[in-house]
């Protein structure tokens, strides 16, 4: 059975590492929250102006001054910060966000990212998207590993607008674990009970090694 | 020089022209300037450019300026929450330069700063470098980008002093301090004036400086995404 969301939101939550300040996009990647391992205290930023983001508040709780990137309403913890727009992106261009996990529509054996339009069809706007995956340390995928329609997402070359070339480390699908490699991608662990016959068939990017 | 204005008629008054550049604090519907939006869907000026991270929802925020068709170019990063927008964009009546959301803040910083334009690593290889210097530094390619002067700001504070020092709640601060910064006249709405003194010195997140008009009133203060937990059985 492949991974389901929870499931990967769940392996993802294993990149996580004690004392990290990580970014979470909005998505499975916020799921990543609910399982961060026993022991590993990371600090969560969202980029409209908090670090230390805590969970939802509870009903009657809800205060419109206090949201995440997502507009949802959140609370704080005993060591959140707040700061307006130009400080949060100045720690994520500075580098000092260790690590970011962001939702893809498609990626690329070289790390280009694809995720924030379609031309002629969705045209939201990229957010913080473009500034995390060119600042943070480190840039993890999460995604299906096909599209609703059966298509790979795991590409030689992106099809839609870029959101950062070359900027993902690893991507963490339904079938399994990729990281980018000179050269393609590199299997580094598979779905339980996805064989590597069955990835490598649903992956079009080249996969090394 | 007196700051406190009665309304935010009376804070507009003789700072708005048909096409005029305009930075609006906000993130969302959090934070968002609605006494000084709901005036200048009043004075009718119009032909606006607004750089603004968003452009409010259909009917709220922002979004009341694109119901009157008063907006002709706006500046942002994300425009996913607005119908009216989307169909207003798309039939070519809006004009959109998507901005990455740390470069517009970093836009507006620079320009309140005197910093005409920086180099950022963000959007290079993408098409929002197209057209764009790109210089290497140390073997890394960035883009330029310009700093924003704006004719005006208007943003959204917790509470004022009558000197203009600001002090903003929670996430709620978010883009009002640079969009504050980078307006030849910044205009801003609180939910309280106190007198100075009453406000510690060591805590104003923008000081008065910056603000030439401030104005106080009830705001609706709307929740875009209500999220909440269940409170776990005692």
């Amino acid at each position: 059975m492949p991974w389901d969301r929870n499931q990967m939101a769940a392996r993802a939550a294993q990149e996580l590492k004690d004392g990290w300040y990580v970014n979470l996009g909005i998505g499975i990647p916020t799921l990543v929250s609910n399982y961060i391992p026993k022991g590993v205290n990371v600090t969560l930023q969202s980029e409209n102006g908090m670090l230390g983001m805590g969970p939802f508040p509870y009903e009657g709780e809800e205060d419109p001054d206090l949201i995440n990137a997502g507009k949802q309403t959140i609370t704080e913890l005993p060591h959140s910060a707040y700061f307006d727009s130009s400080t949060s992106f100045a720690m994520i261009r500075g580098g000092k966000i260790a690590m970011a996990i962001l939702g893809a529509m498609e990626v690329a054996e070289n790390g280009d990212l694809a995720n924030w339009m379609i031309p002629g069809k969705l045209v939201k706007g990229m957010g913080g998207a473009m500034d995390l995956v060119a600042g943070v340390g480190r840039v993890v995928v999460v995604m299906d590993h096909a599209s609703k329609h059966g298509e790979s997402k795991v590409l030689k070359e992106c099809t839609l607008p870029l959101t950062g070339k070359g900027v993902v480390d690893r991507i963490i699908t339904n079938l399994g674990v990729l990281d980018v490699v000179p050269g393609g991608l590199k299997i580094v662990e598979l779905a339980d009970g996805v064989t590597e016959a069955e990835l490598r068939a649903a992956t079009e990017a080249t996969i090394v090694g | 020089m007196k700051k406190v204005y009665g309304s935010a008629k009376e804070a507009l008054d003789g700072l708005l022209f048909d096409g005029m550049f305009i930075a609006a604090g906000g993130f969302g519907l959090s934070g968002i300037p609605e006494l000084l939006i709901d005036a200048l869907v009043a004075s009718k000026v119009k032909d606006l450019t607004i750089a603004s991270n968003n452009c409010g929802v259909d009917g709220f925020g922002l979004g009341k300026l694109l119901d009157t068709r008063q907006i002709r170019k706006m500046l942002s990063s994300y425009v996913g929450e607005n119908a009216e927008f989307m169909r207003q964009y798309l039939s070519g009546e809006l004009e959109l330069e998507f901005n990455p959301q740390g470069t517009l803040a970093e836009r507006m910083r620079a320009g309140g700063a005197g910093i005409p334009g920086f180099y950022t690593k963000t959007g290079v290889g993408t098409v929002i470098a197209e057209g764009k210097e790109v210089k290497n530094f140390d073997g890394q390619d960035y883009i330029l980008e310009r700093g924003i002067f704006a004719d005006l700001s208007i943003i959204k504070a917790w509470k004022a002093d009558t000197t203009g020092n600001l002090v903003f709640r929670k996430t709620a601060r978010n883009f009002n301090v640079p969009a504050g910064m980078c307006g030849k006249v910044c205009v801003a709405e609180v939910e309280e004036i106190v007198e100075p003194g009453s406000l510690d010195p060591d805590h104003i997140h923008l000081p008065g400086i910056y603000v030439h008009r401030v104005i106080a009133g009830p705001h609706e203060k709307r929740i875009e995404q209500r999220t909440v937990r269940k409170r776990e059985a005692v």
